[in-house]
């Protein structure tokens, strides 16, 4: 192992679900390793850029619960995403802004006051050791850093030069998920009842969404034929329709290939909405040309 | 898109279709297996050769290809999803595509040292209506090619057996399969690259760790990337040698 020259960060707690993610590793889909990266790419970018990092450098991405981390040199810091409380050693401090971290100063990222997923970016960026080019952690095939447990140590990047960019206003938690869609490329096999539940009917996202999708509860949606496809690839934002009918987002962790069929995909724009929208948040599908 | 004829019986055009995936990808569905091989073998020729600019993966299914990330859109934003003017040019280019037949050489094909020892072999062997003893020689005379690759990484679903040698999945999924384990499931082969659950049927292992199989520090990472031609040498000398599932 290199020797550490940018000091080590110390997972005090780890909180409900805790990842290092960066920009994810798009390109190996056809070995069967998925995306990852920061299921809400904007966030995650614009706490980098606060920091003067680059958009991609890796952080760490909270659920619901956050975490709490102790640096072992003075750091500086930006929590942003899902909105929280935020202190030092027990003294609030900015949310969405650049916060300095005394060396052995503990930085508590409080549960999520306004959405779900958390980043907390480093000036310096995070480097655990990156696998085909990405330090992402991938929940569905197991790549990258696992999931973080208390006491886990993360080396820290050295901070790069680049001047910290001013504050811009971070989207909140949507109180209505509104998803574009793009239809195909298996709408044909719903049939034209089922397509029109989709867009109008009252979709409700479900507790048992994570990083592989986004699941909706509502109506089921009526196939026109049945059976299996033989696999085929997946993209992000795929609305793969399992056999319960109810929709499911393809998020950053989803598989490459797949059987089920997909009725439409949602741009990945409208990504960053599905990664913040908490259990019970209306969905909306809106269908584009 | 035309598959020209090979010389050997007349392969004709057959159909293609070009199916939207998102605003940046398109799914090409193909006739059958062969068709999507060739479609595939002919994506990456012309990428080897720069002729097919701006797309990010080429990831093939059973009887598909998906061409996502159309016009180098590589985890940028879009502009709202609504930019397919890439996508479509290359919809219409790739249908007046003409497709040299597929290549069938077997001489560059990765071997795999195996036992046939796995605890579904009786099962296999009962549905094919052979002995337990006849399943190694059928299964390794089979030249296989690795169709695509999914599950999880390294994992290439092989192709090669003929109809009558399909078998259906476990009814019951094992919550642990190992590592190195050599399954069976519908057309396909397939060789664990880790452990995991699985619900294919288990006709033996790999002599060597699998660890072969997956290597991101590796070029290439997978072993069995698409495309590549795969036969399994059964390892007679292992075959008494007790099972060896729990190392680790």
């Amino acid at each position: 192992m290199t020797p550490v020259r940018g000091g080590l960060l110390r997972i005090v707690r780890a909180g409900a679900l805790t990842t290092v993610q960066d920009a994810g590793r798009p390109g190996w889909a056809h070995l069967g390793v998925g995306r990852a990266g920061a299921l809400d790419a904007p966030a995650a970018r614009l706490a980098n850029r606060l920091l003067g990092n680059p958009p991609g450098a890796a952080l760490l991405e909270t659920t619901v619960t956050g975490c709490a981390v102790r640096p072992d040199r003075t750091v500086v810091a930006v929590v942003g995403g899902a909105g929280c409380r935020v202190t030092v050693d027990g003294r609030p401090v900015a949310w969405g802004a650049p916060v300095r971290v005394p060396a052995g100063a503990v930085l508590d990222v409080g549960p999520a006051l306004d959405g779900v997923r958390g980043y907390l970016a480093f000036a310096g960026g995070l480097e655990p050791e990156p696998v085909l080019g990405s330090r992402s952690a991938d929940l569905l095939s197991g790549l990258g850093p696992a999931p973080l447990s208390d006491g886990d140590t993360l080396p820290l990047g050295e901070p790069a030069d680049g001047p910290p960019q001013g504050p811009t206003p971070w989207p909140g938690a949507p109180a209505e998920l509104v998803l574009p869609l793009h239809l195909g490329p298996r709408h044909a096999w719903f049939t034209a009842a089922a397509l029109r539940t989709l867009t109008t009917a009252a979709y409700r996202v479900s507790p048992h969404s994570n990083r592989i999708g986004l699941r909706t509860e509502g109506p089921a949606l009526e196939r026109a034929r049945d059976g299996e496809l033989p696999s085929e690839g997946m993209v992000l934002g795929a609305v793969q329709v399992p056999p319960d009918g109810r929709p499911v987002v393809f998020l950053n962790d989803h598989p490459t290939t797949g059987g089920y069929p997909v009725v439409g995909v949602v741009p990945e724009t409208a990504l960053a909405g599905a990664a913040q929208a908490v259990p019970g948040t209306r969905v909306r599908f809106s269908v584009r040309a | 898109m035309r598959l020209e004829d090979d010389g050997q019986g007349g392969t004709q055009a057959r159909e293609v279709r070009v199916l939207p995936a998102g605003a940046h990808a398109l799914l090409v569905e193909l006739a059958d297996g062969d068709h999507a091989e060739a479609f595939h073998a002919e994506l990456l020729r012309r990428r080897e050769r720069g002729a097919l600019p701006g797309v990010r993966d080429i990831v093939p299914g059973a009887r598909t290809v998906l061409l996502d990330g159309i016009d180098g859109i590589d985890g940028i934003e879009d502009r709202g999803g609504r930019t397919t003017a890439a996508r479509d040019r290359l919809a219409r280019e790739l249908v007046s595509w003409t497709l040299p037949p597929p290549r069938r050489e077997v001489r560059d094909a990765v071997e795999i040292p195996v036992v046939y020892d796995g605890p579904d072999l009786a099962e296999v062997a009962a549905l094919w209506g052979v002995g337990a003893d006849e399943v190694p020689a059928l299964h390794s005379r089979t030249a296989f090619r690795v169709a695509f690759c999914g599950f999880a990484p390294g994992f290439g679903y092989l192709t090669g057996l003929p109809e009558r040698l399909h078998v259906p999945r476990r009814t019951t999924p094992r919550t642990r399969v190992p590592a190195g384990a050599l399954a069976l499931a519908g057309p396909y082969t397939g060789v664990y690259p880790r452990p995991s659950p699985g619900g294919w049927q288990l006709i033996g292992r790999m002599v060597d760790p699998a660890a072969a199989l997956w290597d991101p520090g590796r070029e290439p990472a997978a072993l069995l990337g698409p495309g590549t031609r795969v036969r399994f040498v059964a390892s007679r000398a292992s075959v008494p040698v007790p099972r060896t599932e729990t190392r680790s």
